[in-house]
């Protein structure tokens, strides 16, 4: 099965102040459909940057990133992201926003009631339908932001740290929803998070990446079935694995801020 | 009942200020302290203001419908006419200043070739344009219009720039990724995002154009509130001017209140918003 992710030597540069950072080096990276991916690393190790390469927002300085046979160019409706910040247009309901991609498409007004409908039930927001974002908890406006990409019914999800500022029970509750929809659907999802517990919750496979420049610097497969508990052996084994490769990053991330401060 | 209680307390503490203000006032003019040539006793001012605002002749029901002439007073017309001019000129004013400030604000050629101009127009009152608004359109409603188009044009202009350029980028990038085109990206998400920032441009607006109106009034035009004050000056009827501000301030706070309830409505979704 060809890969629906190709990225293949991909290099990010930014300048400021006239100072390069190199946020990306020699990403390669293939994603088949329907895998959960997890990007890991401490901040500034440019998870993110990746991330935006696949979503078109920040093209590559270097190499190539495929999806689906063609080179991304700019955003799309084929790759729904999901901010970390939600991201909901304030002025529109909850109605609204999730019918957004699809009145774009210019779908007929029945067929957007419908799977606005069914969207709605499916992350038990109905009783929200007509409410402003202003007026929902941040678990219930991420459950709207899921609602708004899954509505495109794109093969890809692009999730940027969602859950990272929600509660833990909230983060739990959604992970689960998370994985339910995934499993329903089996869409493609690369998901940041600088959580080794989530990573390991949720990912097929965890790619961590080294901080500056943002390499890969392992990636490690997930075998254990799901749902998957968070007090096995297994699953801690695995963790402190994990945590002693991100911690290598975290302490160089903090010595590099000590000698250049306010790198950002 | 407690709550009810405690809200007829605030509102008589909001009288007590003016209630002791106009008792002194009454006070002076009664007592001849004050000429009332130049202060009328607030009674006078308010026996005219009634009489202002009252039809000036006897309802004669073969003349016209009773509702007309209930409204035939000088007042009415005066504020018809002065409210007309704000409102055709503030309606001018922002179909002219609300695409050319969508343009500015979300493209950069276009902004730096407009704004030199518009910084060096701007500083400038649109009182200053009244001797060019005469040489130009004579006297009468052009000129006045063309003089309140200029007030509310700035006000809505400048924050219509600054809307468009505070829309938070997170709102576009999660509009394209949804496959929102350009034209959907303005109309449907760079335009909502800034309304609160129009809004307040086209309530400051408005308000220019009431103090614009009432100056033009002064200058170019034979009716109207501002017309009717200066008229009343040159017969010394003080309790007809003071008559006619009144009136004058109570058009503006009606202006201002209908701005605001304009601006929570179309505002519902906006967070922090005074509901008042």
């Amino acid at each position: 099965m060809p890969p629906q992710i190709h990225i293949s030597k991909v290099n990010k540069v930014f300048s400021t102040d006239g100072r390069e950072v190199v946020a990306l080096e020699d990403i390669n990276l293939d994603v088949s459909p329907g895998e959960f991916i997890c990007l890991l690393g401490p901040s500034g190790c440019g998870k993110s940057t990746l991330l935006n390469a696949i979503a078109g927002f920040s093209p590559p300085t270097a190499g190539t990133v495929i999806v689906d046979g063609s080179a991304v160019r700019a955003p799309g409706p084929d790759r729904g992201m999901v901010f970390q910040e939600y991201a909901l247009f304030p002025w529109m309901t909850v109605e609204k926003n999730i019918a957004f991609g699809l009145e774009i498409k210019k779908q007929p007004k029945v067929r957007i009631k419908e799977k606005v409908g069914e969207l709605l039930e499916m992350l038990r927001l109905q009783d929200f339908r007509d409410r402003y974002p202003k007026d929902l908890s941040g678990g219930m406006r991420q459950r709207v932001a899921i609602a708004r990409v899954l509505a495109l019914d794109s093969p890809i999800l692009l999730m940027d740290e969602p859950f990272g500022a929600l509660d833990s029970l909230t983060r739990r509750n959604l992970q689960d929803e998370l994985l339910r929809i995934w499993m329903e659907f089996r869409k493609t999802v690369v998901f940041v998070t600088h959580s080794i517990e989530e990573s390991i919750y949720l990912a097929d496979r965890i790619v961590v990446m080294t901080y500056r420049p943002g390499t890969i610097k392992k990636i490690v497969s997930v075998a254990m079935p799901r749902p998957r508990d968070p007090s096995s052996v297994e699953f801690n084994d695995l963790k402190k694995e994990l945590a002693l490769l991100v911690m290598e990053e975290q302490t160089r991330h903090n010595q590099q801020e000590i000698r250049m401060p306010a790198a950002d | 009942m407690k709550n009810i209680l405690a809200r007829l307390y605030a509102s008589l503490q909001g009288l007590l200020v003016p209630v002791i203000l106009l008792a002194i006032w009454q006070y002076l003019s009664a007592h001849a302290i004050v000429n009332p040539q130049i202060l009328p006793a607030p009674t006078a001012v308010i026996a005219k203001w009634w009489e202002y605002l009252l039809p000036t002749e006897a309802f004669d029901p073969s003349r016209s419908g009773y509702l007309a002439w209930l409204l035939s007073g000088e007042m009415i017309r005066d504020a018809y006419a002065s409210m007309y001019r704000v409102v055709v000129g503030f309606l001018v004013g922002t179909a002219l200043a609300l695409p050319l400030g969508l343009l500015m604000g979300a493209n950069d050629r276009v902004y730096r070739l407009f704004n030199p101009l518009i910084q060096i127009l701007r500083p400038i009152p649109p009182i200053a344009f009244i001797p060019l608004s005469i040489l130009w359109f004579g006297l009468g409603n052009p000129p006045a219009i063309f003089l309140i188009v200029i007030g509310a044009f700035f006000p809505v202009l400048m924050n219509t720039i600054a809307g468009v350029r505070h829309v938070d980028g997170i709102y576009i990038r999660a509009a394209r990724s949804l496959g929102a085109s350009q034209t959907t990206l303005f109309l449907r998400v760079m335009l909502p995002a800034a309304t609160p920032y129009i809004l307040t441009g086209a309530r400051i607006g408005i308000g220019t154009a009431f103090i614009v109106v009432i100056v033009a009034e002064m200058i170019a035009v034979n009716n109207g509130l501002g017309y009717r004050i200066l008229e009343a000056r040159e017969f010394f009827w003080s309790d007809k001017i003071i008559a006619g501000m009144f009136t004058i301030g109570l058009l503006g706070l009606a202006i201002d209140s209908g701005m605001n309830r304009l601006n929570n409505h179309l505002l519902k979704w906006h967070r922090g918003i005074e509901n008042n």
